[in-house]
């Protein structure tokens, strides 16, 4: 059955909001439970990871668990093979000293300061697309308009993509990311996407501005080569689009659907920054991290895993752990927000986290403020979820207000 | 018997979630985007905060070490 769409992997099923209960069922048998993903997914031992502690106790340990599948730091210290072009520049697929070397040179362009330098220019975006929900009249699909309207062009902001270019970029992006289609439409899409990429690393290089990749290339010119330069621009488009519109799209529905926690923050924004920290930890959108590959034998949640095998991190289960908080399937925006592990743990800890933070409260807020009156426009029981993507999120979201 | 803090700057991967959560004590530096002390002994008022910013700490850069008296 060539057309049958595979298999959703058993960890990213959900439940709605929740983790599915099939995923429940394996939780609950331990921490760590060796697993299948999906069929023909090879007899290698896999590891789902759903324990708070033993999740945080992987993620945190960059010498026994490798996030690279082309470092030498394999089972034996074998080289495996070479990274290939499309893959220089993915952070989360390096280990140190690698990952190190690259990680230090960004790091300082993240920090709370600096991404606190795009508030505006956020602002304006989030307000252009209410504006757009407001023209659409009711109903209006909240996730086109406004979830995954948003993530795009800030991303051009932070880049530095010039106005103009922006509904190209975006376009060859999607097409590039897009998993769904043809491999010679992707792999076309793809070169338009990385040429362009090319063409705007070449004119910071001979012009550097006040933007991302202009302060990088300034600062550190030599240091990074093309290639990683214009990989690390994907990675941002790769961690910044499907996460946020998750968040958005997925977080507005729970507000609709649990009013009183909407009166809240609507009636009082200050009190986002802790509701969108339990928003992260209860909804979780991203599924997992990058696979770790154990560098050596040990014993994890009372498991023996080998050299070699494979372990995946449940985000979800890891957020929803007794161990991390009480009543953790209760959303209670006015908690005190627990260590969450939604934006990941150790050094691949998300490096745009606190960009992440500041669009989603000014989303939020500026969603909240503009709608006072929002609702859905469609029983709670049809909204269709995002299972396919990387991060979990919702389809459509129709709304009237 | 007071708290002293100390981070360890090669660990620490500039997530700024110690800033966020305590900025009073906690800053994050402009130049490497890693964690400032603004205070390493910080008073009785927020050791439970200090804490909180510790276990939040991706990589463990924060620790909290006891201080007597006559350390001091």
């Amino acid at each position: 059955m060539p057309n049958e769409p595979a298999p959703v992997p058993v960890h990213t099923r959900r439940t709605r909001f929740d983790p599915a209960d099939e995923l429940r069922r394996l939780s609950a048998g331990g921490p760590v439970t060796r697993v299948s993903l999906a069929p023909g997914a090879g007899d290698r031992p896999l590891w789902l990871v759903t324990g708070y502690h033993e999740v945080r106790q992987v993620l945190g340990d960059q010498v026994r668990f490798s996030t690279s599948r082309f470092g030498a730091r394999t089972p034996g210290g074998t080289s495996k093979t070479q990274r290939p072009d499309d893959g220089i520049g993915l952070l989360m697929d390096y280990d140190p000293p690698e990952h190190t070397r690259l990680r230090k040179m960004l790091t300082p362009e993240f920090t709370v300061r600096r991404m606190r330098r795009l508030r505006p220019r956020i602002e304006a975006i989030v307000t252009e697309c209410l504006d757009a929900v407001e023209r659409a009249g009711q109903p209006a699909d909240l996730v086109g308009l406004f979830a995954a309207a948003v993530p795009g062009p800030v991303l051009c902001e932070l880049i530095g993509v010039p106005r103009d270019d922006r509904d190209d970029f975006l376009r060859r992006c999607h097409a590039h990311l897009e998993t769904g289609k043809e491999r010679g439409e992707r792999a076309a899409a793809g070169t338009a996407f990385t040429r362009y990429l090319a063409a705007l690393v070449a004119r910071q290089r001979k012009d550097p501005d006040e933007g991302f990749l202009g302060m990088l290339v300034r600062d550190h010119g030599e240091e990074f080569t093309d290639k990683e330069l214009r990989g690390i621009c994907v990675l941002l488009m790769l961690a910044g689009l499907d996460n946020i519109s998750g968040m958005l799209g997925l977080g507005t529905l729970a507000l609709l659907e649990n009013p009183g926690q909407l009166a809240v923050v609507r009636d009082d924004p200050a009190a986002l920054d802790r509701g969108i920290e339990e928003l992260l930890r209860y909804l979780s959108v991203p599924h997992a991290p990058t696979p770790r590959t154990a560098v050596e034998d040990m014993t994890l949640g009372g498991k023996r895993i080998r050299a070699g095998d494979t372990l995946v991190c449940s985000i979800p289960l890891a957020n929803r752990d007794p161990a991390l908080i009480d009543e953790p399937d209760r959303l209670d925006l006015t908690r005190e927000p627990g260590p969450h592990v939604a934006f990941g743990h150790g050094i691949h800890h998300c490096l745009g986290a606190a960009l992440a933070r500041m669009e989603l409260r000014i989303g939020y807020a500026e969603l909240l403020r503009r709608f006072p009156g929002l609702r859905l426009a469609i029983p709670a029981e049809d909204v269709e979820f995002r299972v396919r993507s990387t991060a979990y999120g919702v389809e459509r979201l129709p709304v009237t207000w | 018997m007071s708290m002293e803090i100390r981070v360890d700057r090669e660990r620490c991967a500039g997530s700024s979630l110690c800033m966020s959560y305590l900025p009073a004590v906690f800053d994050q530096s402009d130049d490497d985007g890693k964690v400032l002390l603004r205070t390493p002994v910080p008073g009785a008022d927020v050791a439970e905060a200090v804490k909180g910013a510790a276990a939040r700490c991706p990589t463990g850069a924060i620790t909290l070490h006891a201080r007597d008296a006559q350390d001091a």
